[in-house]
């Protein structure tokens, strides 16, 4: 585990603060696509690239990379910004999102773009090939220190294929796979509590052989000890329960399931019109929602 | 008369019964001795899809995934994904009857390089009925790209495609049979991925012609059935389709326009199978009358495996019958 200090904590939320502009940026310009799940996400992926995984965004097929393996394809618009501030390509070419031709699908195509480990919208399947991947690296070599980060939203959970997944690597005792489930409580027709219960999560992963834990999605510190944690452990596959708020960042769009599916310009319209939706959102984050001067951060 | 690599005997009565999945197993077994990126997968099925003679030579390269047959593909593909050449078992109805999505994307839109084997297809399954009967296999895999889908005449045929499909870069589906069906070619019959093979060439005297495109193992009825027919007068020849797709559209069509009549014979249903796919090449480049053998867009029943081709009309009097009513 590498330790963070407050300078390098600092530096990666300012990161994960350019991330999120740039997801408003592409989400408003493809006038479609998902807002919540990858605003929430933004500060796991960008510790995730920016902090801990072993990778080379020059040489995106490096043997020896840890796989990232985006299970709710639907959620990529931040992997797709976060690969794009790493350096795997131009952050110009985030604008693309969706339009024809584009590297940028509007679910993830792994042949389309470097850094992209599998192509994934189709709900429940990434985890059972973080689990494929993981088992042939095991054959291949037992003591290996790869890791493999697959990223799962809770409303995915309920895909039964997750569990079958789940079963396998609870089985097969695989210490290198890190499950990292976007706790954010809903999913596009409402509060995940009201369409299909969830918890008790923990348990649930327990009874699977499954290291558990649950941190605050949104704290570099929590979230990095616990990566941190979970790689240390060696009879079994990690899960990590990461609480976030759905559209973490810009309050006016916070904890409202209606932004689950729906870009800026699209959504609900009871705290902010359509068409200020993506101009008050990058403001909110320009300004950490009004807390500081822009002239801080640029 | 028939190509001069097949059995020699090949007399129903005395010709040799063997199921296509033990040449599914021994040549997954020798696909293993030969690459070690080899591994199999299969989900409770090991021994009656023959995957246990892979797992007993190298348990570390088999993976157990229980009856999970969704996992199974999308476990293949993240071993592929990896350098590893997975060969993913169950049966035709499981996989990739009810994984058919994650074959779609995990597999086929990944270009991922996972071999499945569809075990236990057609109607001769036999007493487990319809539920297991899987007959609109080749239909569903054909539809996806990238996908190489293939149905072995016999054991041999079955061992060679196995060995080809580790060869190959790339998806490729396979359908095996339960129940022992004739072994009609030799170790030494050639088979390439898309490419037809002729089984049987009419009697140039017989002014009647016809041409029948088989797949699978009903390639020994279709083999009886245009020898019984040139007896009678009737010029038939057997163009062996085991590659569905790609089909191999330049023998098809040379066929086609050979005889002037063409009849296609598979254990599945007519709708999107080979009869399917030679209607659609046909149509295309050289329409010709045409009638398929198959399961008419029914479901099987239980019953004894050759009870159940006849009962669904691919005996060998069937065969004859259909393609008499074109000549």
């Amino acid at each position: 585990m590498q330790y963070l200090s407050s300078k390098e904590i600092r530096s990666l939320e300012l990161k994960a603060n350019e991330i999120r502009q740039s997801i408003i940026e592409m989400l408003s310009e493809a006038k479609s696509g998902h807002t919540a799940g990858p605003l929430d996400m933004a500060d796991v992926f960008t510790l995730l690239y920016f902090g801990v995984l072993k990778h080379d965004p020059k040489n995106p097929d490096w043997e020896e990379r840890d796989r990232v393996i985006l299970s709710n394809g639907h959620i990529c618009p931040v992997l797709y910004a976060t690969l794009a501030h790493a350096g795997y390509f131009e952050v110009e070419e985030l604008l693309t999102l969706r339009k024809l031709g584009s590297r940028l699908q509007g679910h993830p195509h792994k042949a389309a773009l470097p850094g992209i480990e599998t192509s994934s919208g189709p709900l429940g399947s990434g985890l059972s090939q973080a689990v494929g991947m993981s088992l042939a690296e095991r054959i291949d070599n037992p003591y290996s220190s790869k890791f493999f980060y697959c990223l799962t939203g809770d409303g995915e959970l309920q895909e039964g294929q997750i569990w079958e997944a789940a079963m396998l690597a609870g089985k097969e005792n695989l210490h290198n796979l890190i499950v990292i489930v976007d706790r954010n409580g809903f999913q596009i027709d409402g509060y995940t509590q009201d369409v299909m219960p969830m918890e008790p999560l923990a348990e649930k992963f327990e009874a699977f052989n499954f290291d558990v834990q649950e941190v605050d999605g949104h704290s570099m510190r929590a979230l990095n000890d616990a990566i941190g944690k979970a790689q240390a452990v060696y009879s079994q596959p990690s899960v990590i329960i990461a609480h976030t708020i759905g559209s973490k960042g810009v309050d006016v769009f916070e904890r409202d399931f209606r932004w689950h599916g729906n870009p800026p310009g699209k959504g609900p319209e009871d705290r902010v019109p359509k068409d200020k939706q993506a101009e008050v959102a990058l403001q909110k984050l320009r300004t950490l929602a009004g807390t500081i001067n822009q002239e801080d951060i640029s | 008369m028939f190509a001069n690599h097949l059995q020699p005997d090949l007399n129903p009565e005395t010709v040799e019964r063997s199921p296509t999945r033990i040449g599914y197993g021994d040549g997954l077994l020798e696909a293993g001795k030969r690459d070690e990126r080899v591994v199999a997968l299969c989900c409770d099925l090991t021994e009656s899809t023959k995957t246990h003679l892979f797992a007993n030579e190298f348990p570390e390269r088999f993976v157990q995934v229980g009856v999970a047959e969704q996992n199974l593909a999308s476990v293949g593909s993240g071993m592929a994904a990896m350098g590893k050449i997975p060969f993913i078992a169950s049966y035709a109805m499981f996989s990739p009857g009810r994984n058919w999505e994650q074959i779609r994307t995990t597999i086929a839109y990944n270009n991922a390089n996972v071999k499945i084997a569809g075990a236990h297809a057609g109607v001769s399954v036999g007493p487990d009925g319809a539920t297991h009967q899987a007959i609109e296999d080749i239909a569903i895999m054909r539809a996806l790209p990238n996908m190489i889908v293939i149905a072995p005449a016999d054991e041999h045929e079955a061992r060679k495609v196995a060995l080809a499909a580790a060869k190959h870069e790339g998806p490729v589906y396979f359908r095996l049979g339960r129940s022992a069906t004739p072994t009609v070619t030799t170790p030494d019959s050639p088979f390439v991925i898309g490419k037809a093979e002729r089984m049987f060439t009419r009697d140039e005297a017989h002014e009647k012609k016809v041409g029948i495109v088989s797949t699978g193992s009903l390639l020994f009825n279709s083999l009886m059935a245009a020898e019984q027919m040139n007896k009678e007068g009737i010029g038939a020849s057997v163009l062996h389709m085991a590659t569905i797709k790609p089909l191999d559209t330049e023998a098809l069509i040379e066929f086609a326009k050979e005889h002037g009549k063409i009849v296609t014979v598979e254990e599945h249903q007519i709708n999107g199978g080979l009869g399917g796919a030679v209607a659609e090449c046909l149509g295309e480049n050289c329409p010709t009358k045409m009638v398929r053998v198959g399961v008419q867009d029914v479901f099987g029943e239980s019953g004894e495996p050759d009870e159940l081709i006849e009962h669904f009309g691919m005996g060998i009097d069937s065969i004859i019958e259909k393609a008499k009513s074109i000549v």
